[in-house]
């Protein structure tokens, strides 16, 4: 496979990073990075990472299974994830998640027809005293209303 | 002698090394503390949570499986909350376990029916619906039913640390997690059938045995397996004359835990539909059926005539036959026939290592010595392809005793992943081999003659105690070559008969010289007993329909000299065993070589032959007895030795006609990829 | 930078002191407000005093478990053949708390040099902060300030002019509350699924990489610096005996003001909720407390007249936890509470042993088939006896911390329960 230039000094700085003969500890973070860019981990991504890291295909398979930032089939672009745990529910996490689930007209973990947009109820993501927390792709959101989701989601659609 | 700890267990004083897991102290002492996950020889997991027990003195309950015994510990494996907590476990475990019992595979010998008898509940508290996904085919002899896995991760073990293959792993979290195979949606291994065999479930079934049977309707014969020389027993389910598997749950062998895939599935060869069931004779062209009377009549005719005016037989015995039919074809062709020209397939240099050693029984490795010895060096051969459960031994010696495995191969082999010294001559690891408190040499087919004999001079030089295991090929080539079916005594081999243009008689019992060899002698008579019209058999002008190793009695001496009983399993309807066929025919040629049952053969063989006066009992119970035969010079033998080759997957003419085999070969990635040349 | 909630004039600010100053995050900024003071005096003191005075501090494990620190740091072995670790816990997975964000995001050098100093008491070199794949701003602001104090000097070779070198790599998750175990961290950390390790060896003896390793929350390390500096009885000082100084509490819910405030040890539970975070809002009534993030149990509100310290919450038969305090008024359900709790917990099981990864989902299915119309009377009870069949009983503390709070809230808040439970329930 071949990746971004910037990728793969990424992943060149990951193999230098831990103690020497210790390259499967870069499986991880390689696997998260590059998902990033291919989209979702895919069969030849778990080769390659295999391959890069010098462990067997079958050591990445079971680390993909487990990580729940990980994912088989490709997201939106924009990934909304709205946590819906008790911090976050007690101040309207739950109305906000079934908000968001007509806002883009897709459920748990489903994607839009365009490919823009995919939606998960996440676990606690650490935001708990500036709740209810939406965290789009890797950027925080807090105090998020339903009329501020709107115009996030809406300004999103406009950007692209 | 270890220190010893005394402890308390259910009120009852016990003592136990230091150090001991408290679960085999409690066994060792009969006290059974119930697990799944806890397998001995395997690493620990305590993931089942079954073995929970009270310890005094400690606030919860602890882990049975990795505790170590301590001095004054007190427990119970018996009190209330202990019971408690295991109904519990039983009644969590039942939660998504589907009760399918009546339908599955394990019924009937699943652990955790019988925990669930013994420490569960009656009733199901469970209202929810049950996770479920469908049952998928991992290859052709390995199922997985997810729903009934308890996540013991005993396959996952025993794939990795036992055989070596680490084939399985684990997806997915929490309460979807799964049990998977290493190419996505199959297995590419050895086929082993090892994870079947260790399930304490359902959820993994053989391909072969997967709802055919209920386990108790079957008889269990405990055998020994008929492909290669390691010997492995094998616990045959025989129902109404078939064998429905193959395996070894009651760990009863030298093999343990251990059988490869010709043990676990290589039996089908039996019931092939070219399996000869009558004897034959040639008329013209082709064969047509006659009586044993006849077939015995006219063999008897022609073998007297050649007798008498002093031609020339040749005779090649088998190394799948047992010890008293190689022992009774020897006495046949040199008491009965006149004859020195016998010989077998030799694929190991017996006789030049025999004589290498000049009567050091000592220096004979036996398959426990590869668990056990400090260092095992492995020389010109592939040890996982060609005797699995010597690779296994080895593997567990590391695993156990962290013993240091060395490699001088060709290429590369599996032991390479647990090698501390690979090279490409023994020379090169002299040193460190010299700092090895003891060690085992195995050695293949290209060690033969002075470069056997230089390499047991190697060993002897290292100034530490040495053994040796001279590798021959199939089930008993060992026996054959003890028993005296090699040309001794100015006796012709294999290839001198072939050449002969004057050979009489060609007598083969259970080997195929001609599928690569041919026969000069035009005009000589043959006579074949085999189970299948082999390339040799259609030389033949008398086909004798031979029995397998599974239906017949005797013993079978295995590559390291241990001598085992095999134990009939089945009949198969026109065969007779080897040793009855040429009972028939001494009798015919009225020749008196002594009463052909294998239980008399066998004191024969005790009396007659050097190192086989083993003890009975042992023998008889099932145990592996070895053998001492070594006593001074043994002179060198005419002949080429040359090892067949086989992989996991193949085992001369046998594997050709088992289905199974060829379908796990056929699989993807069934046949490891460099094997085809080795 | 601003900061995602006002501060109280209520705090004590030891380890957030410098946030919410202009470049906070800078290597400069911390220069100028007493960084690296404590790196260079632990540099003159034999590695047993900084031990000594971190255990003069009474500090306690800030990630949960509440271990006293100074002795943790005292099982690492002094010599060893293998190289040792200092590794970081920033898998800040425990629901209520987000307090270990700010002192990446405000203060990262204060962790670097906390860092430092416990690599100084053990004598390692290299060190990991594991954070949670979420958190990739915070990865990016780490690894950032990391290069920044490679670049001047306090990071690598030579630390600071003292001869002293170490190195510092940030790890990045993938989404798993377990990892914030330490053994799984350490797992996850060798590239392996997140599951708990087998005890012993514990990791100052066999963590990472089967080397003797450190392993602390990022709050833990962030209160080393003070400690150092002002000595560990100026810590302690700060809170009350054997509850050393100050934590950072995360005070979430039905609160006016929530935000991540610190305040000792021993602060009034009720005025924490009433005057740091501002009271319930609509003047309703408090109905329940958790403590320390979702894992302890929860406290009912005649149960929360405490001052917040270890024992006292021992007493109750709770935590302190992690430190995250989650507020409910009257107005809430506690079996849709207990719902949610469970089914993070299910989520989260990573599936090793049975009682965990069966009793979790059991747990979830019969809260959800209670809160969807079919709940029986025995199920309340169930509840309790199936959690208590967890407790004390999993591979690790995951099946306590999901058992603790169900069988609190079915025993404290049973009433709760009664508008669930259906006479003639019909069960699909």
């Amino acid at each position: 496979m071949t990746f971004s230039p910037a990728l793969e000094e990424r992943f060149a700085a990951l193999l230098q990073k831990y103690p020497e003969g210790k390259t499967r500890s870069a499986v991880i973070p390689m696997l998260i990075y590059a998902q990033d860019e291919v989209g979702a981990i895919t069969p030849e991504l778990i080769e390659e990472v295999a391959k890069r890291c010098g462990v067997a295909p079958l050591q990445v398979d079971e680390v993909v299974g487990y990580y729940s930032m990980l994912h088989r089939k490709p997201l939106g672009k924009y990934h909304v994830q709205v946590c819906t745990n008790i911090s976050c529910m007690l101040v309207g996490g739950e109305e906000l998640y079934e908000h968001a689930k007509k806002k883009l007209g897709i459920g748990h973990k489903e994607v839009t027809a365009d490919g823009q947009f995919s939606l998960e109820e996440v676990e606690c993501m650490g935001a708990c005293s500036w709740a209810p927390a939406v965290e789009i792709n890797y950027d925080f959101h807090h105090f998020v209303t339903p009329e501020q989701l709107d115009k996030l989601i809406d300004g999103l659609k406009k950007a692209h | 002698m270890a220190e010893l700890v005394k402890l308390t267990i259910d009120g009852r004083t016990i003592e136990s090394e230091k150090g001991t897991l408290l679960i085999e102290a409690a066994r060792q002492n009969g006290i059974e503390i119930p697990a799944f996950c806890y397998y001995e020889g395997l690493t620990l997991q305590a993931a089942c949570r079954m073995c929970l027990v009270e310890v005094e003195k400690t606030p919860k309950l602890q882990v049975g499986c990795t505790l170590p015994v301590a001095e004054g510990m007190v427990v119970h494996t018996d009190s209330p909350v202990v019971r408690q907590s295991r109904k519990g476990m039983v009644e969590f475990l039942l939660t998504n376990h589907p009760l399918d019992c009546p339908v599955c595979d394990k019924g009937g010998e699943c652990e955790l029916q019988d925990m669930a008898f013994r420490y569960g509940v009656g009733e199901s508290r469970f209202l929810e619906r049950k996770v479920h996904t469908d049952e998928k085919q991992w290859s052709p002899v390995v199922f997985f039913d997810a729903p009934r896995c308890i996540l013991c991760y005993r396959c996952v073990r025993i794939c990795d640390e036992g055989i070596g293959v680490k084939a399985l792993g684990v997806a997915n979290r929490g309460v979807v997690a799964e049990i998977v195979p290493n190419h996505h949606d199959h297995l590419e291994c050895d086929e082993c059938g090892a994870c079947i065999d260790i399930c304490p479930v359902g959820a993994l079934t053989s391909g072969i045995y997967r709802y055919q049977t209920r386990p108790w309707e079957m008889e269990h014969v405990g055998t020994i397996c008929t492909h290669c020389s390691d010997g492995c027993r094998t616990t045959l389910g025989v129902r109404n004359g078939k064998i429905m598997r193959g395996n070894n749950r009651d760990r009863s062998g030298i093999n343990g835990e251990f059988l490869c895939v010709k043990g676990r599935y290589g039996f089908d060869f039996i019931e092939h539909p070219e399996r000869l069931q009558s004897p034959m004779m040639r008329v013209g062209d082709s064969f047509e059926p006659i009586s044993w009377a006849a077939a015995a009549e006219e063999i008897s005719r022609r073998f007297k005539a050649v007798k008498e005016r002093g031609g020339k037989f040749g005779i090649i015995g088998s190394n799948h036959t047992t010890n008293e039919e190689n022992y009774f074809l020897a006495k046949f062709a040199r008491q009965g026939l006149g004859t020195n020209n016998i010989d077998h397939h030799r694929t190991g240099d017996l006789a030049t290592f025999f004589d290498a050693l000049s009567g050091r029984n000592d220096a004979l490795a036996t398959t426990a010595d590869l668990y056990s010895a400090s260092a095992v060096l492995i020389v010109g051969n592939d040890l996982s392809q060609q005797h699995p459960f010597l690779a296994y031994q080895a593997r567990a010696n590391v695993r156990h005793h962290q013993a240091h495995i060395y490699t001088v191969t060709s290429g590369p082999v599996r032991e390479d992943n647990y090698s501390v010294g690979s090279a490409a001559n023994v020379e090169d690891l002299r040193d460190k081999l010299k700092s090895e408190k003891d060690l085992v040499i195995v050695f293949g087919d290209s060690v033969q003659g002075d470069a056997l004999r230089k390499l047991v001079a190697f060993g002897d030089s290292l100034g530490i105690p040495v053994k040796y295991v001279c590798l021959v090929d199939y089930s008993n080539s060992r026996g054959a070559f003890d028993m005296g079916v090699v040309p001794r005594d100015g006796g012709m081999s294999i290839d001198q008969m072939l050449a002969a243009p004057d050979l009489d008689v060609l007598w083969v019992v259970g080997a195929n010289p001609l599928k690569r060899g041919s026969l000069s002698a035009e005009n000589a008579f043959v006579v074949v007993q085999d189970l299948f019209l082999t390339e040799t058999a259609r030389r033949a002008d008398i086909v004798l329909p031979a029995a397998s190793a599974y239906e017949k009695s005797g013993t079978v001496t295995n590559v390291c000299g241990e001598v085992q009983k095999l134990k009939q399993a089945l009949k198969v309807m026109g065969a007779k065993t080897d040793l009855e066929i040429f009972g028939l025919i001494a009798k015919e040629m009225k020749l008196n070589l002594g009463i052909w049952l294998p239980d008399k053969v066998f004191e024969e063989i005790r009396k007659n032959v050097r190192g086989y006066n083993v003890p009975l009992p042992v023998v008889a119970t099932g145990g592996a007895a070895p053998t001492l035969p070594l006593n001074g010079h043994v002179a060198a033998l005419p002949g080429v030795i040359q090892s067949a080759g086989d992989t996991l997957f193949t085992s001369g003419s046998l594997s050709k006609y088992s289905k199974i085999l060829n379908a796990v070969m056929e699989a993807p990635g069934g046949l490891y990829e460099g094997s085809k040349e080795r | 930078m601003a900061l995602y909630n006002e501060p109280s004039p209520l705090e004590t600010r030891i380890v957030s002191k410098r946030f919410g100053l202009p470049n906070s995050a800078s290597l400069d900024t911390y220069l100028a407000t007493d960084g690296f003071v404590a790196f260079r005096k632990a540099r003159e003191m034999a590695p047993e005093q900084i031990i000594e005075e971190v255990k003069a501090s009474s500090l306690r494990g800030r990630g949960g478990a509440g271990f006293p620190t100074g002795l943790k740091w005292s099982f690492v072995p002094r010599t060893s053949p293998k190289p040792k670790y200092i590794i970081v816990n920033a898998d800040e997975s425990e629901p209520g708390t987000c307090k270990d964000r700010l002192l990446m995001e405000y203060d990262p050098h204060q962790l670097i040099e906390g860092i430092l100093i416990a690599s100084l008491a053990v004598d390692a070199h290299k060190g990991y902060i594991y954070i949670r794949g979420e958190y990739r701003y915070l990865i990016d602001m780490m690894d950032k300030a990391i290069a920044e104090a490679y670049a001047k000097g306090y990071l690598g070779k030579n630390i600071a002019g003292t001869g002293w070198d170490f190195d510092l790599y940030t790890h990045s998750g993938a989404g798993a509350y377990e990892c914030g175990e330490e053994t799984a961290l350490l797992d996850s950390l060798e590239g392996k699924r997140g599951v708990p390790r087998m005890k012993p060896p514990f990791p100052a003896v066999a963590g990472a990489w089967a080397s003797p390793t450190l392993l602390n929350n990022v709050e833990t390390y962030s209160a080393v610096p003070y400690i150092i500096r002002e000595g560990g009885k100026a810590f302690a000082d700060l809170g009350t005996p054997k509850n050393g100084g100050t934590r950072l509490v995360c005070i979430s819910g039905h609160v006016n003001k929530p935000g991540v405030y610190e305040l000792p040890l021993g602060f009034p539970m009720m005025k924490a909720i009433n005057e740091v975070a501002g009271g319930i809002p609509h003047g309703r009534k408090l109905k329940a407390v958790v403590p320390g993030g979702s894992s302890c149990p929860f406290l009912r509100a005649e149960e929360c007249d405490i001052p917040m310290d270890y024992d006292t919450l021992a007493k109750l038969g709770s935590m302190l936890g992690s430190g995250g305090m989650v507020v409910m008024d009257e107005t809430t359900d506690m079996v849709k509470v207990a719902l949610r709790v469970m089914r993070f917990y299910a989520h989260e099981s990573c599936g090793w042993c049975i009682p965990c990864r069966e009793g979790t989902t059991w747990l979830r299915k019969i809260l959800q088939r209670m809160v969807d119309g079919g709940g029986r009377r025995e199920d309340v009870a169930m509840l309790g006896e199936l959690s208590k069949n967890m407790l004390g009983r999993t591979f690790c503390a995951l099946g306590d911390a999901a058992a603790m709070p169900t069988i609190s809230i079915v025993e404290k808040f049973a009433e709760d329960f009664e508008k669930y439970i259906v006479p003639e329930a019909v069960l699909v």
